[in-house]
């Protein structure tokens, strides 16, 4: 009897979801590198506002989004924080290949809350921190671009064992945030709010350029949403807001 | 690969480690708090019992959240990591010991309680009459035959605090030899595309699970047949 009424309540449920999202506008499922959550969420609400369609937007490391990809998972679009993911995407045959370009030129920051703390590349050299809080490199391009800029700076060895590691640039950007570590590695990005404190602009030459590239999945290639908002991205009005939020883009580095 | 394998070891290592630690933590602490819990009649123990239950409910990012802020240079943990000039209690094997201890508290607690409840007041009155005191009451009666109870608690603490995830992510950083545990080394392989180590360290976790719950099944059926 229970099981009855449960059933016709389901079947209720699912006529009604399905009937509801297939009208007018489209909707897409965005997979977004973590550094770029802000003007993402920016962009697919000036997205909106424009065409209607509906963008949701899921945020982590670039890593853990290939590897769910690459198993099925329910993207359309990926924003990568690196160009090499997108490309392997391509190989791999998931990805649209003539649909991939660098959205964005990523900034990395040295931050602390502590005011005066950060002067330069001399705060890496002096070392006189206990915890220097970075993003995973094996998973995230920021991480890997944090370890380049301190073996270049040669102070890698003397570091290694005061470092500790988030599985995002979000969790990295928190570590921070909480106090555990004095410092971190984060993205210029994620720093447009009310921070205080000290910080470094990591000069590019310490570091490979961080070029963030996006790609449309094959499963969006018939998604009006999907498709329309790969374009939006390179539109004059997204390109604004990437600019805004401390990016650099193509072309003008 | 040599490298590979010899970082997948230490965090096999280093889970043991911590199951360890906090196991005998908890079996210490938890021993005269399930005694406590069996055996008061007030009416506030069983609020008591429920917040110690807790994590059983509550997504471990709850708890990761607050020991993150609690653990941290404004909270408490960096108090008391400012008795040996540390900043923080995030990072460290500690802090992960404090955090497990927490969070695997209800699984050992539960069961060394149920069995004390279940020998009732009769045995601890009879050793009474016999001019046992209460504490040694305690040792040779009740704990003997809870033995079934501290065993499952054991096992069970031991086996869900290598199971933990959620807290040591937020809390841990990563750290290899200290804070990177097996099943954020599992996470962390996976987010790298390094399938063949996640592999093996996840169908070790699985051979680990099972051995576990058939640990725990033959315990309880021992116990049943003996009487207990």
């Amino acid at each position: 009897m229970r099981f009855a009424k449960l059933a016709r309540l389901a079947v209720g449920i699912a006529a009604w979801v399905l009937t509801s999202t297939s009208v007018p506008a489209a909707q897409t499922n965005v997979a977004v590198a973590a550094n770029f959550t802000e003007p993402a969420k920016e962009i697919a609400a000036a997205f909106k506002a424009k065409t209607g369609h509906e963008v949701v937007l899921s945020f982590g490391a670039s890593g853990q989004f290939y590897s769910q990809i690459t198993q099925g998972a329910p993207f359309q679009v990926l924003l990568s924080a690196d160009d090499a993911r997108p490309k392997k995407l391509i190989d791999d045959g998931l990805a649209v290949p003539d649909s991939r370009f660098t959205y964005a030129i990523g900034k990395l920051v040295l931050w602390s809350k502590t005011p005066g703390l950060v002067t330069g590349e001399e705060t890496l050299k002096a070392a006189t921190f206990a915890k220097l809080s970075i993003c995973n490199p094996a998973a995230a391009p920021y991480g890997a671009a944090a370890m380049e800029t301190m073996k270049s700076l040669k102070v890698l060895d003397t570091l290694q064992p005061k470092l500790v590691e988030g599985a995002t640039i979000t969790q990295a950007y928190q570590f921070v945030e909480t106090g555990n570590a004095e410092l971190g590695f984060v993205a210029l990005s994620q720093l447009t709010g009310p921070e205080t404190g000290s910080r470094w602009l990591v000069p590019q030459e310490l570091y490979s350029p961080i070029r963030q590239d996006a790609v449309l999945l094959k499963t969006g290639v018939s998604n009006e949403a999907a498709t329309g908002f790969i374009a939006f991205l390179r539109s004059p009005e997204a390109r604004a807001i990437i600019e805004k939020y401390g990016y650099v883009l193509d072309g003008q580095s | 690969m040599g490298g590979l394998t010899g970082d997948l070891w230490q965090s096999v290592w280093l889970t043991i480690e911590l199951a360890s630690i906090t196991t005998v933590i908890l079996l210490a602490l938890g021993t005269p708090l399930a005694w406590w819990l069996a055996r008061s009649k007030a009416w506030w123990t069983e609020a008591v019992a429920a917040v110690i239950a807790l994590p059983l409910v509550l997504p471990p990012t709850v708890l990761g959240f607050y020991l993150l802020v609690a653990l941290g240079p404004d909270g408490p943990g960096g108090v008391i990591a400012g008795a040996w000039g540390g900043r923080t209690l995030a990072f460290t094997f500690e802090g992960l010991v404090f955090g497990s201890v927490l969070y695997s508290m209800p699984f050992v607690v539960q069961p060394i309680r149920n069995a004390f409840a279940a020998i009732g007041d009769r045995p601890i009155e009879v050793a009474a009459t016999l001019r046992a005191s209460p504490r040694r009451a305690f040792w040779t009666v009740a704990v003997p035959l809870a033995r079934p109870g501290f065993l499952t608690g054991a096992v069970l603490g031991f086996a869900h605090t290598v199971g933990e995830f959620g807290l040591v992510l937020m809390i841990g950083g990563n750290i290899p030899g200290r804070t990177k545990v097996l099943s954020v080394a599992i996470f962390d392989y996976v987010e790298a595309s390094q399938w063949r180590e996640a592999n093996i360290l996840a169908s070790g976790m699985v051979i680990f699970a099972f051995a576990i719950i058939l640990t725990i099944t033959l315990i309880e059926k021992r116990g049943a047949r003996t009487g207990r």
